[in-house]
């Protein structure tokens, strides 16, 4: 099972709110494939065409709030992770799509993320839910996950969860 | 205290007494993905390392989004769904019988307080039946056709009256519309929605549909509303099932309750590139279009088509318009072919596309060009939708659509009633 790392370390890209799964992956790509690299290519190119060349490997998606709003495509989260987007930190999630991250093992955050602008790097300790914004050394609190959501998290998704326990864990 | 809709159809469901801010896993009475998720979810389950589903009788797949197929890409993942559901024995409805949503309802699959996940974000649509449905996700469905089972926060629930009566040519449409532009994209996040008041009672159950689907566009998981006799009947005529409703005690606690007296609402349009964008139609009067689609889960039924028949009997679509028709269904197709409305359509000049989800995907069927306008009985309008980011969506009734397709501008369908 992979050991996911509980340290990220990361530079910010900053979006607005009601961020939505189409505007994360356009359907005239989700529909063909299921290779989520192929998706990851064409990760927000209708609300911002650049960033594919922008993004490196490593770095945030920082945005305001209900993040991941409409449609229920688990392309999204997976397009993100792909691309090698290590972590989302959002005010808010919508909520198809903070279940999809979690289950598909994508690191999302949620906090204030209104001090937080592009380029800033950033330090995530995902077990303690501490952002440190490196150049001003602000520390922001992460909303803390429930104990069954931490129990998915933390075997990497909900794929490895059922291979683990070969079903829900309690009941 | 009393209990919400959502907290006693989850509580029934998890077989505990379950209150708002809980965790629960839940018992699902049915499960189903369409052509966008199915693929997806099959991968999940087959790396779940899951050999059988838990009920053949409970989960049920649709070709709808891309139907029929505009490459030999989808077309493998169309057959990878095919292969599935022989394989384990579930229902799946093929190219040209309709759009999940309407099919779902259409054929008896949910049932008064059933609880109900579909790999769609529009499954909030059997709300109106009094039917705790939400859309999940993918692996979600994997996990919900291996076990019979899903993980939900019980969430707390917002109280909406809608009072008076809407004016003639003010349809279901413009009530959603006007709704999501009050409450605005996020304005029920993570919320159930209880829907009532008497404007919903002079609804018919199709109307209630439009309502229930849009709940999705302020963010929340549910819209449900009470059952009556127009309910009992629908339900009746469908499913075999006993029908017991649901009711909200009267103790129960909101987190909020809202009143919206909607009787001098007038046609409502969401302009691009967000659904909670909305005015009342004569603020954007007069904007020209060049594409009009009617159809969709939103406003593809019966009649839906009928008020657009209506409007466009015997009057020509704009020369400079191309005007696309997608019944939600073959029932729908056949009904209002029966009826005379697709030849209404058609002399008209407009285009008559299979059953299934049309171009509100943006994957076939009538792609914008950069920079043209169109109008749609959709449900969304994000920037991209229709498969091109140059392109302007506005959303509105189908009244709203004819009317526009008529003159090749925005125009408020009073003029034609």
């Amino acid at each position: 099972m992979k050991q996911k790392k509980k340290v990220l370390r990361g530079y910010a890209h900053k979006f607005g709110d009601d961020i939505n799964t189409d505007y994360i992956i356009s359907g005239r790509y989700k529909f063909k494939t299921l290779n989520s690299r192929e998706l990851a290519k064409h990760l927000l190119e209708d609300i911002d065409p650049d960033f594919n060349k922008r993004k490196a490997s490593g770095d945030l998606i920082v945005a305001g709030e209900n993040f991941g709003c409409g449609s229920s495509r688990e392309q999204a989260p997976l397009a993100i992770k792909y691309a090698g987007i290590v972590a989302v930190l959002a005010k808010s999630f919508a909520r198809i799509f903070y279940r999809n991250a979690i289950n598909i093992g994508l690191p999302i955050v949620q906090t204030n993320t209104e001090k937080i602008e592009s380029g800033d790097e950033l330090e995530i300790d995902l077990a303690s839910g501490e952002v440190h914004v490196i150049k001003n050394n602000l520390c922001l609190k992460a909303e803390p996950f429930p104990s069954f959501i931490l129990d998915i998290i933390e075997v990497g998704g909900l794929i490895e969860y059922f291979k683990k326990y070969g079903g829900w864990k309690i009941r | 205290m009393g209990k919400t809709i959502a907290e006693k159809i989850l509580s029934s469901h998890a077989g505990e007494d379950v209150r708002a801010g809980n965790i629960v896993v839940c018992n699902l009475d049915f499960a189903f993905a369409q052509d966008g998720t199915a693929p997806l979810a099959i991968k999940a389950f087959d790396k779940m390392g899951q050999k059988r589903v838990f009920d053949t009788q409970k989960i049920a797949f649709f070709i709808d989004h891309n139907a029929p197929s505009p490459s030999s890409d989808v077309s493998s993942l169309h057959r990878l769904m095919r292969d599935f559901a022989r394989k384990h024995r579930i229902r799946l409805y093929d190219v040209g019988e309709g759009i999940c949503h309407q099919l779902v309802v259409e054929e008896g699959w949910v049932g008064a307080g059933d609880l109900v996940v579909g790999a769609d974000s529009h499954t909030c649509t059997y709300g109106a039946l009094n039917v705790f449905s939400t859309g999940v996700g993918s692996t979600d469905l994997a996990a919900a056709m291996a076990s019979g089972k899903l993980w939900f926060g019980v969430p707390g629930t917002i109280k909406i009256f809608f009072k008076g009566k809407l004016l003639p040519g003010v349809y279901a449409k413009d009530l959603a519309l006007y709704l999501t532009g009050k409450l605005g994209a996020r304005g029920a996040l993570y919320k159930s929605v209880e829907l009532g008041g008497e404007v919903i009672k002079d609804l018919s159950i199709e109307a209630r549909f439009t309502l229930s689907n849009m709940i999705m566009e302020v963010g929340a998981k549910a819209g449900v509303m009470l059952g009556d006799e127009k309910t009992e009947k629908w339900l009746a005529e469908r499913s075999k099932r006993k029908i017991r409703f649901v009711e909200p005690d009267e103790d129960a606690r909101y987190d909020k309750v809202l009143e919206f007296d909607v009787s001098r609402l007038v046609p409502q349009v969401a302009r691009p590139h967000s659904v909670d964008n909305v005015v009342s139609v004569h603020e954007v009067e007069g904007t020209s279009i060049e594409e009009a689609f009617l159809g969709t889960c939103t406003n593809g039924r019966l009649e839906d088509l009928r008020i657009a028949g209506k409007i466009l009997k015997d009057k020509k679509v704009h020369p400079e318009v191309r005007f696309m028709v997608a019944p939600a269904s073959r029932r729908v197709y056949l009904d209002s072919m029966k009826e005379g409305i697709l030849e209404i359509f058609i002399e008209a000049g407009a285009v008559l596309l299979p059953p299934g989800c049309g171009c509100c995907v943006g994957t076939h069927q009538g792609v914008p060009s950069r920079g043209e306008n169109v109008i749609s009985s959709a449900n969304r309008n994000f920037k991209g939708r229709m498969g091109n980011p140059e392109a302007f969506i506005y959303l509105a009734s189908p009244a709203t659509v004819a009317a526009s397709a008529i003159r090749g501008k925005i125009t408020d369908p009073r003029r034609y009633l």
